[in-house]
């Protein structure tokens, strides 16, 4: 079934794994580094310049690109597989799979060259190559037109299954796509009112503020468009892999609509210690972000409930042993549920960079980067590779390469992780150590970090295996001659409660979306009408190349 | 809509811990005054003019001269970052006293973080970061460039020296 969709998906994820694997292989070098054991000079033979240029290739790619095209690859294939109903226009998705791809090609040539040495936050004054904005520009364009696909193909399925609620599976994965859109606004502005014409030397100065507000305006609600589909697949296909039912249905919904509505006037408090934005900016944003903990809460409320769900109808008794009847030896739902427990862990850290003044203590120490592997590098790749398990096997036809090697994946991942991301958290809390650093060569090295970078080296390395041994799965099982004995179907968990009736609010987006745009002019209008109003004296910052 | 009484218990669980927290976040703030940096009044400073003698306090030479005793034990002090120093970068004041920094940049974005405080700011060009701390400990403390700001990042830093 939808033969042309799931060649598509193929593309999406091949361009994601690829671009990981070149921006995954730094990882284990800059912990290292941190730890004393400096390659970057041996890594000069094959052209990278320095720890900085290694760094913004693990983030771009990472963060930017590996997320984006897996993202739009999955979610255009389980909006298709939830609605049974193919793409209503195939076009206007390889239209955005060409225009992704073209975009990267474009930003990865400067890059490459150590002409944009800018980190994947690129904020100005630094000055990258233009070609740079321009491609990470049309990659962000290119995912707008993949949303664009998949809501045509909504509305065609809306159009020929009258008075029906749309399957949770595609609701949830078009919430995040209109999320994105709408969260993108952000850094398109910022690309094409600021940065383009300011490196096309059109425009003479620019300002570093503003550029800051509008790219954490995306900033922010990107961490949910990497996690969102984590939840599409921990909500909607988890608890039938492990035998269960998705415990209250409509409650995920709610959760969803919740995350397109807070998702994205939460930006400042990424902003806390910004001179340049008031303290009642700040308190807002951060109580904001308060309340997008509660259907952070209420996900692993349902999520676990739904996980029981299935654990004691494999058989699982008592109060904990339900835990133990979960399918372990299956690699997709290990690495899952890996991920969802470091997730637990990445949460809570994340409340406390939230939580206002407590920022100071943690910003831009080690502890982000400790943080934010949990988070994406965990909650968010984890799940991915766990999707792959099933998803890749599904696309190639083929049966699961070495299934054994995946389970193992994931447990290494699971055992670095908690090492390298220990490691990291604890230095910075206890000695400020900055992010974003060549530490090992820094003159105010403190010996008393050594043992927890050491910690996270460690880890680190435990990390690259654990990456290999996932490529080897993959690739092994993109070649191989051993072909599936059955089709397999995308997991679909049926409701536990009888939710068959959708509230009609709970299935209408208009409401939603007029809801978000209210909100995120109360939180974001002001202070961009302050700063558009005064650019006559702010834009005022001319570039620097300084790498 | 159907939701089940655990899960009410649970989400009230939620919302009753959020506000323990916000409660806590306020009395760090009112009470123990542990501020974040907001713009001050009364700078208006252009990043390509800032480090002209005459034009900004950042001016001012040498840069030692941009440490003013206020008062006694009341120190203010103007530290202009730049690719891959901050000027003045060692800061000598008695034990007991009270510092308030203004930091400003004249070319990319930096940071500022001191040790063994809860001073920690991004430092933007066209922007003042302002933070004021007490130091009763002699010692010498470091303050760090924390946000990336080119190829000798790492190299960026100064010290307080508490006597
Ligand atoms: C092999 C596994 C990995 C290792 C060992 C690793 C290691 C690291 C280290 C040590 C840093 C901090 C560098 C510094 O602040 O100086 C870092 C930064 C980062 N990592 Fe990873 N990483 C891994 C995988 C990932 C994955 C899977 C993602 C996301 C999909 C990711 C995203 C990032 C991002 C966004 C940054 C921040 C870059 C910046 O500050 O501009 N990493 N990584
Ligand atoms: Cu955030
Ligand atoms: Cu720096």
């Amino acid at each position: 079934m939808f033969k042309r969709t799931n060649k598509l998906t193929g593309w999406y994820l091949g361009v994601a794994f690829a671009s990981l694997f070149i921006g995954g292989f730094f990882g284990p070098f800059q912990s290292l580094e941190h730890a004393g054991v400096n390659l970057y000079p041996q890594l000069q033979a094959i052209g990278v310049q320095s720890y900085y240029q290694g760094l913004t290739l693990h983030g771009v790619l990472n963060a930017l690109v590996f997320t984006t095209f897996f993202i739009v690859g999955f979610m255009t294939f389980s909006t298709v597989n939830s609605l049974k109903r193919d793409l209503a226009n195939h076009t206007v998705s390889v239209v955005s799979l060409v225009v992704m791809i073209v975009g990267l090609l474009i930003a990865a040539v400067p890059i490459l060259l150590n002409k944009a040495t800018v980190m994947f936050t690129f904020y100005p004054p630094l000055l990258a190559n233009e070609w740079f904005y321009v491609g990470l520009t049309l990659v962000v364009v290119g995912s707008w037109i993949g949303g664009l696909s998949m809501y045509l193909t909504v509305a065609a399925w809306r159009k020929e299954n009258p008075g029906e609620s749309i399957p949770f599976i595609a609701l949830a994965s078009t919430i995040t796509m209109i999320m994105w859109q709408i969260a993108s606004l952000g850094v398109a502005v910022e690309m094409l009112i600021l940065l383009i014409p300011w490196a096309f030397g059109i425009a003479s100065g620019t300002d570093p503020q503003l550029a800051r507000t509008l790219f954490w305006f995306t900033g922010h609600p990107i961490v949910y468009f990497w996690l969102l589909p984590s939840y599409v697949s921990w909500y909607g296909m988890m608890p039938k892999q492990a035998g269960g039912k998705l415990f209250s249905e409509n409650l995920a919904r709610l959760v969803f609509w919740l995350f397109l509505l807070l998702s994205i006037p939460v930006g400042f408090h990424h902003q806390f210690v910004d001179p340049g934005v008031p303290a009642g900016w700040k308190t807002l944003h951060s109580v904001l972000t308060y309340s997008l903990f509660l259907p952070s809460m209420l996900t692993a409320f349902t999520v676990v409930a739904s996980l029981e769900l299935g654990g004691r109808a494999r058989g699982g008794k008592g109060l904990l042993g339900w835990i133990r009847a979960l399918p372990w030896d299956s690699p997709s739902y290990t690495a899952q549920n890996l991920a969802m427990i470091l997730f637990l862990f990445g949460g809570i850290g994340g409340l406390t960079n939230a939580s206002y003044n407590v920022n100071l203590a943690i910003h831009n120490t080690s502890w982000i980067p400790g943080h934010f592997h949990l988070t994406v590098g965990s909650a968010a790749t984890l799940t991915y590779f766990g999707v792959s398990y099933w998803l890749v096997p599904k696309l190639s036809g083929n049966k699961l390469f070495k299934p054994k090697w995946a389970l193992a994946q994931a447990w290494t991942w699971f055992a670095g992780m908690i090492l390298f991301s220990n490691g990291l958290h604890v230095v910075g809390l206890n000695f400020g150590s900055p992010r974003r650093t060549m530490l090992g060569v820094s003159p105010y090295f403190n010996d008393a970090w050594s043992p927890l970078l050491i910690e996270a080296a460690i880890g680190a390395t435990i990390l690259g295996i654990s990456g290999l041994i996932f490529y080897t799965v993959i690739v092994g099982t993109v070649f191989s001659k051993q072909k599936l004995d059955a089709p397999i179907e995308m997991p679909v968990a049926e409701a536990y409660h009888d939710e068959s009736h959708v509230p009609a609010w709970l299935d209408s987006f208009k409401p939603w979306i007029i809801a978000t745009a209210v909100l995120i002019l109360v939180a974001y209008g002001p202070m961009l009408f302050y700063f558009f109003s005064n650019a006559a004296t702010r834009w005022t910052s001319p570039g620097f190349m300084v790498w | 809509m159907h939701i089940d009484r655990t899960e009410k218990t649970f989400f009230m669980f939620s919302v009753a811990l959020i506000i323990v927290f916000a409660i806590a976040v306020g009395i760090s703030g009112m009470v123990y005054g542990i501020a974040l940096p907001t713009p001050p009044e009364g700078f208006d400073v252009n990043p390509q003019t800032v480090a002209t003698p005459g034009v900004s306090p950042w001016g001012e030479q040498p840069p030692d001269a941009r440490l003013h005793e206020l008062a006694p034990g009341e120190y203010e002090v103007y530290i202009l970052a730049q690719t891959w120093l901050y000027l003045p970068n060692r800061i000598t004041i008695p034990a007991g006293s009270k510092i308030t920094f203004y930091v400003t940049s004249k070319d990319v974005i930096h940071g500022f973080r001191l040790d063994d405080t809860n001073i920690n700011m991004m430092v933007i060009p066209g922007e003042v970061s302002k933070l004021t701390a007490t130091f009763d400990e002699p010692g010498t403390y470091n303050f760090v460039c924390h946000e990336y700001c080119g190829v000798g990042h790492h190299t960026m830093y100064g010290q307080l020296i508490v006597e």
